[in-house]
């Protein structure tokens, strides 16, 4: 009788052979066993090379000339042209400067009211109370962006309430919508009213992971309740805002730009064209195809910068400040 | 630490607490009442609204508005288009998405890791705006539902977080069930599937709700009104001011006709909203859950 040993080595050396064999041939001879799972990859891989794939290919219209009937390979080549043009163009640096402003400032104002709304909801004891307050502050994210955009019409005409109050209290009425002093503000407090709530979800949670007992050992010490939040509440929080705080430095050029397409009106443009207004009309509603690609490129290309950027510093604050 | 500090701590931190019970009534007044306003002015007599403000006088109460949205077509067609769009986009966000982030997951996948590149890959690069609507346009989608179910379907983010989390089942079921005999499709259909149900769910939802709520694909790429999902007709009454002119037909006078659109803003605002907001509180353990497994993996 063999030794059991024996059947394993020979087992063994089978399979070394086999792979000895040829690696490429053990390859396909899985892919073709495993086709199914190909086959599950098909679909998902067709559309993100369709509709993610081919338009980085077609940004090369930056660089053209580009007609409809000639396509890619027939347009006229132009190198940097719309790049300079846009660049020289006089209302360039409006558009840009008025794309940071909007999002800086709505990155600046807006980051922490989630934080605080979190340690605030983190201070309710009952659970169901808090249970009803987060459903109700979630509810403004469920309204689309285009009824957000109705309601501040609405509310900030001038035959509306916020008009109706104010004319109560001055005699005067305020024309907040045709005026481009108001619509950082309008943009961003709406924004905040909207998102605020449902931001919080993830502060909310991880403050629920906490360790209770790190509290309690505060409480007995003597530390305030301010002073526990303040060391122990929000260094839970820390690493979590951090990465928040990257992601959307990261989305600062791409930021709110449906709705501040909505609420743009004749006469606030001053404030309300931002980059990628401005790349929609230019591009698809004027059909000069090139400058918008080449204004959309920029932007991109920003956008990317500024999350490198981020990253970096948060990396060397994180390594520096904490602790 | 002396006994006197403790007290006068405990104290200050009793005002700090009550001074927060204050502000988180404050801030659920500021998201209530906007919403209140809305629902409440919907049923209100436009001149009495615009001249007296929120009554709750019964005379003074009407369903006119919501009369005349339904009379008309236009705000009805686009809430069955936009079920159309939301349901389609959803089934192959979801389909497509499981399958992919299934086969990804499965560790000996020959070329798994090519594969994972050229989707992150997509995930941080894109042509934009221009460059994806001419691709659209020369695949002759313009004017087609396709339009807006194709293009935004398959996001890298929800590839990965499915295969993360099918990482996390038990290799021992899968083993078992191959030593059984069962074939990938077999083990991916009676196995992996029925587990997955709380992730598939998560992501149907967000699929569905962002769907339902988006206006700008359908902005670019439809121009036939008949094809206007309910957020694009939405657009035209609320932030364009151009009311479909069925609605305000009976309306002779310009002024009275004003008014009758005012109305409809806020009863159409009512209509529109009202699906979701009725829904979500239903949902919101998965929507928590969706949010934390979205942004900490």
């Amino acid at each position: 009788m063999k030794q059991p040993e024996d059947v394993i080595n020979k087992g063994l050396m089978k399979d070394i052979k086999y792979d000895h064999k040829s690696k490429k041939e053990s390859k396909w001879a899985y892919m073709k066993k495993n086709y199914i799972l190909y086959l599950f990859l098909l679909p998902a891989v067709t559309l993100v090379f369709i509709f993610n794939y081919i338009p980085m290919y077609g940004v090369l219209i930056a660089f053209q000339d580009f007609s409809v009937t000639r396509g890619i390979f027939g347009s006229e080549w132009v190198g940097l042209s719309h790049f300079r043009s846009f660049l020289t163009s006089p209302n360039f640096f409006q558009i840009f400067s008025n794309t940071i402003k909007l999002s800086v400032y709505g990155l600046v104002i807006g980051f922490p009211v989630p934080v605080l709304l979190a340690l605030m909801l983190n201070q309710v004891r009952r659970a169901k109370i808090k249970k009803n307050i987060q459903l109700i502050v979630y509810a403004p994210h469920f309204i689309s962006t285009v009824v957000i955009a109705g309601m501040i019409f609405i509310f900030l005409s001038p035959a509306g309430p916020i008009n109706a109050l104010i004319t109560q209290t001055t005699g005067d009425s305020i024309a907040f919508m045709s005026n481009p002093d108001y619509f950082r503000t309008i943009f961003i407090l709406s924004g905040i009213w909207q998102g605020a709530g449902f931001s919080s979800i993830v502060y909310v949670a991880a403050l629920s992971n906490a360790d209770p007992q790190l509290h309690d050992a505060a409480t007995i010490d003597g530390a305030s309740l301010l002073q526990r939040i303040w060391h122990i509440d929000v260094q839970v929080l820390k690493p979590v805002m951090a990465v928040l705080f990257i992601l959307a430095v990261g989305g600062i050029m791409g930021v709110g730009f449906e709705k501040a397409y909505l609420l743009q009106t004749d006469m606030n443009i001053p404030a309300s064209e931002i980059i990628d207004t401005y790349v929609y009309k230019r591009g698809l509603l004027s059909g000069d195809w090139s400058f918008g690609a080449a204004v959309g490129l920029f932007n991109t290309v920003i956008g990317l910068i500024l999350l490198v950027i981020a990253n970096g510093v948060i990396k060397k604050l994180n390594g520096e400040t904490l602790y | 630490m002396s006994k006197q500090t403790l007290i006068n701590n405990s104290r200050f931190d009793r005002m700090i607490l009550f001074l927060n019970k204050i502000l988180l009534v404050l801030i659920v007044l500021a998201v209530t009442i906007p919403i209140a306003y809305v629902v409440v002015g919907s049923f209100l007599k436009p001149n009495i609204l615009l001249n007296q403000g929120i009554s709750f006088n019964p005379d003074h109460w009407t369903l006119d508005g919501y009369r005349r949205i339904f009379e008309d077509g236009s705000i009805v067609r686009g809430f069955l288009n936009s079920v159309l769009y939301a349901s389609g986009f959803t089934f192959i966000a979801v389909s497509f998405t499981v399958l992919a982030g299934y086969a990804l997951s499965v560790e000996t996948l020959v070329g798994g890791k090519i594969i994972t590149v050229f989707f992150l890959f997509a995930m941080f690069f894109n042509g934009g705006m221009i460059p994806t609507y001419l691709v659209v346009r020369s695949l002759g989608l313009i004017n087609t539902p396709w339009a807006i179910i194709l293009p935004g379907a398959v996001g890298v983010w929800n590839i990965i977080l499915t295969r993360t989390f099918f990482k996390g089942v038990p290799k021992e079921l899968k083993e078992a069930a191959e030593i059984d005999g069962a074939s990938d499709l077999r083990i991916f259909l009676s196995i992996i599937l029925p587990l997955s149900k709380p992730i598939i769910f998560v992501i149907a939802l967000f699929a569905f709700i962002g769907q339902w709520n988006a206006y700008f694909d359908a902005m670019i790429y439809l121009n036939d009104r008949s094809l206007y999902p309910l957020q694009l007709v939405l657009r035209e009454i609320l932030v364009q001011n151009e009311v479909p002119p069925g609605m305000i037909a009976d309306q002779l006078a310009r002024a009275e006709m004003q008014r009758a659109a005012e109305m409809i803003k806020y009863s159409s605002i009512v209509v529109a909203s009202l699906p979701l907001m009725v829904m979500y509180p239903f949902f919101q353990k998965y929507f928590e859950k969706g949010v934390m497994v979205g942004s900490l993996k």
